[in-house]
């Protein structure tokens, strides 16, 4: 049996090896978090990786949340560095960062991401405002026949919606509820439709978990195809079905122009001026936090926060904004630069 | 020839209806066979069709990609720009303004483009990897600073588009992403014989890039080496030593039986399971680093031992008892008629069994998935406690990319790992054909 005794040694050294690498430290950052942020964050990882003499930092793709959860999870090397969201950590995400010893987090805004609507340029072009967004998609709308009561939603076209829209048949492909765009588009796009009923929005102070149910629920009946996380994937199906519309995010329609076109919402079209602006109604700000225990230990960290803050990354000609993210002002950009030099804290 | 064993016996009371019920039964026989033979017919024509479209798609979609569109520079290595202070120390080398050197050529051969706008549209037709062509070759050889040299960088991956027929240029142009100056531009430099394209050796040397016109296969096909590696180093000598205690020694008895349901039962695990074990087990209890080729070995090895040891068991069996029992009885002990005797003649058997377990671990994602070997790694990988992914997460990470050129790059990555898959099973054919006794 030397070779069960052989394989046996080898098993034990190569947990040895590994735990000894694992304490003796790590020369590379380790970044996870929002999907995203990922195509941001990679190409910075890659600049600085290429333009200095440090090793290239690893991003993995865990979602906003997967990403907070690893982050907040210790201080060491075994923990990741940095964490991307596209939305702002939450209180209670602190909190457990807090009791696993993670105080100091610092935060830093890089900008922001629209989330457009939209369809193949074979179809024609339609305006929407954010009411027929909601009453579109919701899984209960207010009684059409007036009143203040909901019915489920009885919308077969667009027109029924809205009569100044095509008599099309309803069918958006969209995000799955794990994906922060699809957090992001319930809550600018869906609650923004969902409140210009007066009655519901009076909810929110009488009845927050009620008002959030309605405004928050996309229907579960066909009309809203759950198109996973895959963008590329949502783009190829729009192609093939002009009379369906799609939910991503703003660098897929940058990169896609010929092929797809997206709607104007509230008589404003996903550009990017008008999200810069803020004109555009759907859009949302981009993240990453970083641990300040691990800022001195790991080689490299100071530098990759210059590199992101420096204005030839997320400025306004920046390699990032071609790569479809939208710049902050100015002003907002010199604030979040000197947070990161200065490892300024996040306070909530 | 074709008369019934029955029909004799029967001959005697009514021979010729017997003869003629066979007679008449015969035709529907031998439409039944016919009929039978071309479902299978039909089947195998079924599957070679999908299978020949799925190859079309892939080759379709992915030939383009082994060829790269290139633009020729004549580069001055301006010293201003790249080492101000004049020392040529390889740290003020690093740090100098590539870029800058890059636009400068740029605008000499466009001297008429103005307005920051344009300048920038201009910048933007040859890729970033130009810039850290002209760092390598300076920190290579300092003595190139003040001179002039003519190379071909890269090409952005818009015009790479573009010269590959990708972009429809009757197009109006908000739908284009090259705007119709760029087009003038480029079809400029077409005319001076400045653009070519040419073999794609960065997508067999790179590693990952953002960039599609700088990413390449190779760090993750390293990985996938240094994965396979502990894979095999693993579940090999465990699976052979597993597989010839159970078929040799073990006694029959409800645990070895309850020990052999289990392994027919691992074989069927979905292999995500072994993911969130590996994510468990070897990163959350013993700590070893994540997105590292070991974890990645250490899991799939859990997901390809039952491969393993099943085939080796089957080989084993497959031994004729005469051969174990002459060596017996010469005088050999169990260990050595097992050792110098079964063993070898077993061994052509397990390695089959070993390959299409290595292949099936190869082509594997789901288990990675968990242990975080998604994710963005640009640097080659040097080790099995370095970050690595490997074949098909490259795959999946390039699919989900929104550049249009990553496209054609997803399905060149997929031919690589197709002609790796089918090199390991011709290689285990080869085997079987080769050293494989048959009795």
């Amino acid at each position: 049996m030397k070779k069960t005794s052989l394989s046996a040694a080898a098993v034990l050294a190569v947990f040895a090896a590994g735990a000894a690498i694992a304490q003796s430290g790590r020369d590379y950052i380790a970044v996870v978090g929002s999907s995203t942020v990922y195509p941001f964050a990679t190409v910075v990882a890659e600049q600085f990786g290429k333009s200095t003499r440090f090793k290239t930092p690893k991003i993995e793709s865990t979602g906003s949340g997967g990403g907070l959860k690893l982050f907040c999870a210790g201080v060491g090397v075994q923990h990741p560095d940095i964490t991307n969201a596209s939305r702002r950590i939450k209180q209670s995400e602190v909190d457990t960062c807090a009791k696993n010893g993670v105080n100091d987090v610092i935060e830093v805004k890089i900008g922001y991401d629209g989330i457009a609507i939209a369809n193949s340029k074979k179809a024609s072009e339609m305006a929407l405002t954010l009411r027929d967004v909601f009453l579109a998609l919701a899984e209960e709308v207010p009684d059409p026949n007036g009143g203040e009561k909901l019915v489920a939603n009885p919308y077969k076209t667009w027109k029924d919606v809205n009569p100044q829209l095509p008599a099309r048949k309803i069918e958006v492909l969209g995000p799955p509820p794990t994906s922060g765009t699809r957090d992001a588009f319930a809550e600018l796009a869906m609650e923004g439709g969902c409140k210009t009923f007066d009655w519901i929005k009076a909810m929110k102070k009488s009845n927050k978990r009620e008002y959030k149910r309605i405004c928050h629920t996309v229907r579960e009946d066909g009309a809203y195809v759950e198109a996973g996380e895959n963008d590329n994937l949502i783009v190829q199906k729009l192609d093939a079905n002009p009379d369906a519309f799609g939910i991503f995010g703003f660098s897929f329609l940058d990169q896609n122009t010929d092929k797809m076109r997206g709607a104007a919402v509230g008589g404003v079209r996903p550009e990017f001026e008008s999200i810069a602006d803020g004109d555009y109604p759907i859009s949302r700000a981009l993240y990453f936090y970083v641990k300040k225990a691990h800022a001195d230990v790991i080689p490299g960290m100071k530098e990759f926060l210059a590199e992101f803050t420096s204005e030839k990354a997320w400025g306004d000609e920046g390699y990032l904004a071609d790569k479809g993210m939208i710049p902050m002002p100015k002003k907002e950009r010199q604030k979040f630069a000197s947070d990161a030099k200065n490892l300024t804290p996040l306070k909530l | 020839m074709n008369r019934p064993a029955t029909g004799q016996s029967q001959a005697g009371k009514k021979p010729p209806n017997s003869m003629e019920m066979v007679r008449a039964s015969l035709p529907k026989r031998y439409a039944r066979e016919k009929r039978f033979q071309w479902y299978g017919r039909v089947a195998i024509g079924m599957a070679l069709l999908f299978l020949s479209l799925l190859f079309i798609s892939i080759v379709g979609n992915g030939y383009t990609a082994f060829q790269q569109t290139y633009v020729k520079l004549d580069v001055y290595f301006d010293p201003d720009r790249i080492d101000p202070s004049g020392d040529r120390a390889p740290d003020a080398l690093s740090a100098g303004d590539y870029g800058g050197v890059v636009k400068q050529t740029l605008r000499n051969m466009f001297p008429e483009v103005r307005g920051r706008r344009d300048k920038r549209t201009l910048y933007g037709l040859v890729s970033t990897g130009a810039d850290f062509k002209l760092r390598e070759m300076v920190l290579a050889d300092p003595s190139l600073i003040g001179e002039t040299a003519t190379l071909w960088v890269p090409a952005d991956d818009d015009v790479d588009m573009l010269m590959k027929g990708h972009i429809d240029r009757s197009l109006p142009e908000e739908d284009r992403r090259l705007k119709d100056k760029q087009l003038a531009w480029i079809d400029r430099l077409v005319d001076e014989g400045r653009v070519e394209k040419r073999f794609n050796t960065t997508f067999f040397t790179a590693g990952d890039s953002r960039e599609p016109e700088l990413a390449g296969i190779w760090g993750a096909a390293v990985g996938s080496m240094f994965t396979l590696a502990v894979t095999l180093l693993l579940s090999f000598p465990l699976g052979v030593a597993t597989a010839v205690y159970l078929e040799e020694f073990a006694p029959k008895n409800r645990w070895t039986d309850l020990i052999e349901v289990n392994i027919n039962n691992l074989a069927a695990v979905p292999s995500i399971v072994f993911g969130l074990l590996g994510l468990a087990v070897f990163i959350n209890f013993f700590g070893l680093p994540r997105s590292a080729p070991v974890v990645g070995g250490l899991v799939l090895t859990l997901m390809t031992l039952p491969t393993i040891i099943i085939a080796s068991r089957a080989a084993l069996k497959s031994v004729p008892p005469s051969i174990r029992e002459a060596a017996l009885g010469v005088g050999a002990s169990k260990m050595q008629a097992i050792f110098h005797h079964i063993l070898p003649l077993a061994m052509p058997g397990m390695l089959t069994g070993t390959i299409i377990g290595m292949a099936q671990a190869l082509g594997e994602t789901a288990p990675l998935l968990m242990i975080g070997m998604v994710a963005f790694i640009v640097d080659i990988p040097g080790g099995v406690t370095e970050p690595a992914t490997v074949l098909p997460v490259q795959i999946y990470l390039w699919a989900d990319s929104p550049e249009r050129a990553f496209v054609e790059r997803t399905s060149a990555a997929i031919m690589v790992l197709l002609a790796f898959l089918i090199t390991m099973n011709a290689l285990a054919v080869i085997l079987r054909k080769r050293f494989e006794r048959r009795w």
